[in-house]
């Protein structure tokens, strides 16, 4: 039975395995690379997508369970916060290696839809579930301020 | 940071398409382009094999180097932007086709990245290489304009002779006819506009955006996945596999045995993972390390206790520490640790006539490539390496046997040898799947005079080589280097001192790890010192400095004390300093603590200084600083590899294998000593020093001494 949901905004669907996690769905069937295998147990965070908004690891989640749904993978990630983000993270060159850093941007992104000013702690406890090896946690705190403090910025500028 | 517009990889087309200025000619398969030299050697710097201006105006600078994280793509275009006084936004990087004779690490006589070498060994070949091609872009100016090459001036990539302008773009072609200098004239230091400035890294954005291609990442018409099932012990074999459970799974269209183990072949990933939770194998084991991590740290420290092989002496150092007045003496117990990369251990190889091509991050190009095609059966000249971008490595992606290379094209040989395959490991073949940094143990006694001066050091260290018998080694030498280093050739002077190793057999098979061998000698050195000075009382700085030989490792502990304010911490927090010369680069660290919420220690904020000569992109520096801390920390405090009775790895996961997070990062502040020595590595030399000032400040909180590692172990509690 085919599951279909909503990704980055157009229809999509799935015909294979119902159990198949929406990571290898994305990655093996979509051609959607940007969202990574890092540990297939929710561990490391290097597969996070939104799901109807809310930050979700790609790699537990079964096909099945996002039908009619709203998936949202770092492609697809747009709007302020998102432009935000992204801008933030090349302006002072978070990435090394690089391998963990869409699913470090899409809890980010996530992180602010929900605390628009995060605190050092709100940071800690929203980045919590994403590894990164080459250890670039001062940046990516740095660039998740900056964001903040831009998207703040737009909005009263817009206002 | 105002950061210019970020630049994607070029694409392979974009500059084969082109009728720009490709120095070298032909790349990447102008071999015949190459010059010989006298031997039949090839010289690196004739042709050019390094930049390529097209007729867009784009500069591609072809990186030799592995790029996973430690900035050599940023690094080496730095080098030559400065020299071909190019305009940072049109620059643009391309990874190296596996050719040693053009791109062999000079270093190693091969491709490769390790060592902390990218920077020191191409210095001068990126600066020759930019500074060729400048030449060639002003002789085609003063040609083009009828004027003397000598008045014609290059800035920001525009090439002027008073009121004339031209880009590269636009001259390109030109100079594309133009004699290639035998020897451009290099700039002057003072006349350097990007080097020792911060640049902003090449791969930022794509890194960010999703579109940056892994290995992982590539798909190939008609390619198939395959996963393995390895022995649960090192060294087993399969004895016999019932795969009908596996075969029966949708998706699954083949398993095979080959020598690493059972592989599953399928339509995609998760199919792929399913089928090998299906197999059924029983496992030969006769053959098997079996030993438990007990069990070999009982044979280890009774190894350490005994002199071993000299590997550095100074002085007497038994009669030394027969006269102290005071001695101490310490044994050291350090884990296996896992390098644990964020993209597991991947190849895609894709078979055709007499041939292949295949993709990887490949840290030993040439290497990882031959031995492809050797599996193959197909000569090398038929082999493309199309380099990736790799998801970390800290050493794992190099392996002496070219073992990632060879489990991958046995898995494409043993499925048909014509179909692509993507063969990866899943995190649990990665977290038990060996090459880890050695289990090592450590016993130094130490002591000082009557007036507090250290008298002499005695420090054995046993444990298992992992060069010996690779290429690497030299087979007639009678100690292992990379098990001392550190420890020998160390920075301080001391009257006496006597560095001894024990080498010993192991099944588990293991590797060269960030740092290598100062990954545990600057914990014994740093830590055992800092306890001598305490005995001595004397203090850390001061102490250290009066034994340093060298200026630039007194400036570094100098500056690292003066960027901090001292040692001196708020009530409820202790300050330690850690030195650590490594890759030839200088590192002195100082690290604020207290203890956390789980008893562990808390590190709030790390001081450093480095000198690593010439500081090429002050930014990636920093960033590796930052990363080094990081990845020092997280395995100091949490991560160790154990075998349970049997030799079964205990952990499998990031759930038991223990990384650094969010909120366990400190804020890091690093000064970087603005040196004209020639650059040295940046990559390793950041991590040495921050285990030793953790444990240092700890035992200044808590008066505990940390010698077995993790902090996390339960020795410790």
């Amino acid at each position: 039975m085919a599951t279909e949901f909503t990704l980055n905004g157009a229809a999509a669907r799935f015909d294979g395995d119902p159990d198949t996690p929406l990571l290898w769905v994305l990655r093996d069937h979509l051609q959607l690379t940007g969202t990574k295998y890092g540990c297939g147990i929710a561990q490391c965070g290097a597969c996070t997508v939104h799901l109807d908004g809310k930050n979700r690891r790609a790699c537990v989640t079964p096909i099945a369970s996002v039908a009619g749904r709203s998936v949202t993978t770092i492609e697809g990630a747009t709007g302020k916060t998102a432009e935000a983000v992204k801008a933030a993270w090349v302006a002072i060159d978070v990435p090394q290696c690089g391998f963990c850093q869409s699913g470090q941007v899409m809890s980010a992104i996530g992180l602010l839809a929900a605390k628009p000013s995060p605190t050092d702690a709100d940071i800690d406890h929203g980045m919590a579930g994403n590894i990164c090896r080459c250890a670039t946690y001062v940046r990516i705190r740095q660039a998740i301020k900056d964001a903040a403090q831009n998207v703040k910025a737009s909005v009263e500028t817009a206002a | 940071m105002n950061a210019p517009t970020k630049i994607p990889v070029a694409s392979r087309r974009d500059f084969l398409a082109g009728s720009g200025l490709v120095i070298g000619l032909a790349l990447p398969m102008g071999k015949a382009a190459a010059k010989a030299a006298p031997g039949g050697e090839v010289t690196p710097f004739a042709p050019n094999a390094f930049v390529r201006i097209a007729s867009d105006n784009t500069v591609t600078v072809i990186v030799k180097h592995v790029e996973f994280g430690q900035g050599p793509a940023t690094g080496l275009s730095t080098i030559v932007a400065d020299e071909l006084d190019a305009d940072w936004d049109q620059m643009r990087i391309a990874f190296a086709p596996a050719n040693d004779p053009l791109y062999k690490n000079l270093a190693f006589g091969t491709m490769g990245t390790g060592g902390s070498t990218a920077m020191s060994n191409s210095w001068m070949q990126m600066r020759n290489a930019g500074a060729s091609a400048r030449a060639m872009l002003v002789a085609a100016a003063a040609k083009t304009w009828g004027v003397p090459a000598a008045e014609v001036k290059v800035a920001k990539g525009v090439v002027s002779h008073g009121a004339k302008k031209a880009s590269f773009g636009e001259l390109a072609a030109t100079a594309a006819t133009m004699p290639v200098p035998e020897k451009p004239t290099l700039k002057t230091p003072a006349q350097w506009t990007l080097i020792g400035r911060d640049t902003p890294k090449l791969d930022s954005l794509v890194k960010t955006n999703g579109t940056a291609q892994f290995t992982m990442d590539v798909q190939r018409p008609g390619m198939v996945v395959s996963v393995i099932e390895h022995a649960p012990a090192f060294g087993g074999t399969v004895a016999k596999v019932d795969d009908a459970a596996a075969l029966a799974i949708p998706g699954v269209v083949a398993v095979k045995t080959i020598p690493q183990g059972v592989v599953v072949y399928a339509k995609d990933t998760f199919a792929a993972m399913k089928g090998r939770a299906a197999l059924k194998v029983d496992w030969d084991l006769s053959k098997a390390e079996t030993r438990s991590t007990d069990t070999m740290v009982k044979q280890y420290v009774a190894a350490a206790a005994t002199p071993g092989v000299e590997c550095e002496a100074e002085g007497n150092v038994a009669t030394a520490l027969a006269a102290a007045a005071k001695r101490i003496e310490a044994t050291y117990v350090f884990p296996f640790l896992a390098h644990a990369p964020m993209e597991t251990m991947d190849a895609v190889i894709e078979p055709r006539a007499g041939g292949a091509d295949f993709y990887a991050g490949s840290q030993f190009q040439v290497g990882d490539t031959t031995a492809v095609s050797k599996v193959l059966g197909v000569p090398f000249d038929g082999m493309t390496l199309h380099e990736q971008y790799a998801g970390g490595s800290f050493g794992r992606r190099a392996t002496p046997d070219m073992g990632n290379a060879v489990e991958a094209a046995m898995a494409t040989k043993a499925f048909g040898g014509t179909t692509p395959v993507k063969h990866i490991w899943t995190r649990e073949n990665d977290i038990r799947g060996g090459r880890y940094r050695p289990l090592i143990v450590h016993t130094i006694k130490g002591g000082v005079d009557a007036k507090g001066k250290i008298v002499g050091l005695d420090a054995v260290v046993a444990g298992q080589s992992f060069m010996r018998g690779t290429g690497f080694f030299n087979p007639s030498a009678k100690f292992d280097e990379a098990m001392v280093e550190g420890l020998t050739g160390s920075a301080y002077a001391f009257p006496a001192i006597r560095v001894g190793a024990n080498e010993l057999k192991n099944g588990v098979p293991t590797l060269w790890w960030r740092s290598v061998g100062n990954t545990h000698t600057a914990y014994v050195m740093e830590t055992f010192l800092d306890r001598l000075f305490e005995l001595g009382k004397q203090d850390p700085i001061t102490g250290r400095i009066a034994i340093m030989k060298d200026d630039r490792a007194k400036a570094v502990l100098k500056r690292v004390a003066e960027l901090a304010g001292g040692l001196s911490a708020k009530s409820g927090r202790a300050r330690g300093v850690a030195f650590h010369k490594s890759f030839g680069s200088y590192v002195a660290q100082i690290a604020e603590v207290s203890v956390g919420a789980d008893k562990l220690p808390r590190v709030h904020k790390v001081w450093a200084a480095v000198d690593c000569g010439v500081p090429i992109n002050p930014n990636v520096i920093r960033a590796q600083i930052e990363g080094g801390v990081g990845f020092g920390l997280g395995h100091a405090l949490y991560a160790e590899i154990t075998l349970g009775e049997g030799g079964v790895v205990q952990q499998s996961n990031f759930d038991t294998y223990r990384s650094l997070r969010m909120g366990e990062m400190p804020a890091v502040e690093v000064a970087i000593i603005n040196s004209t020595a020639n650059p040295t590595g940046i990559g390793e030399p950041g991590l040495p020093p921050i285990a030793p000032a953790l444990a240092n400040a700890w035992r200044k909180l808590t008066g505990k001494v940390v010698t077995r590692l993790p902090f996390a172990h339960s020795e410790n509690a």
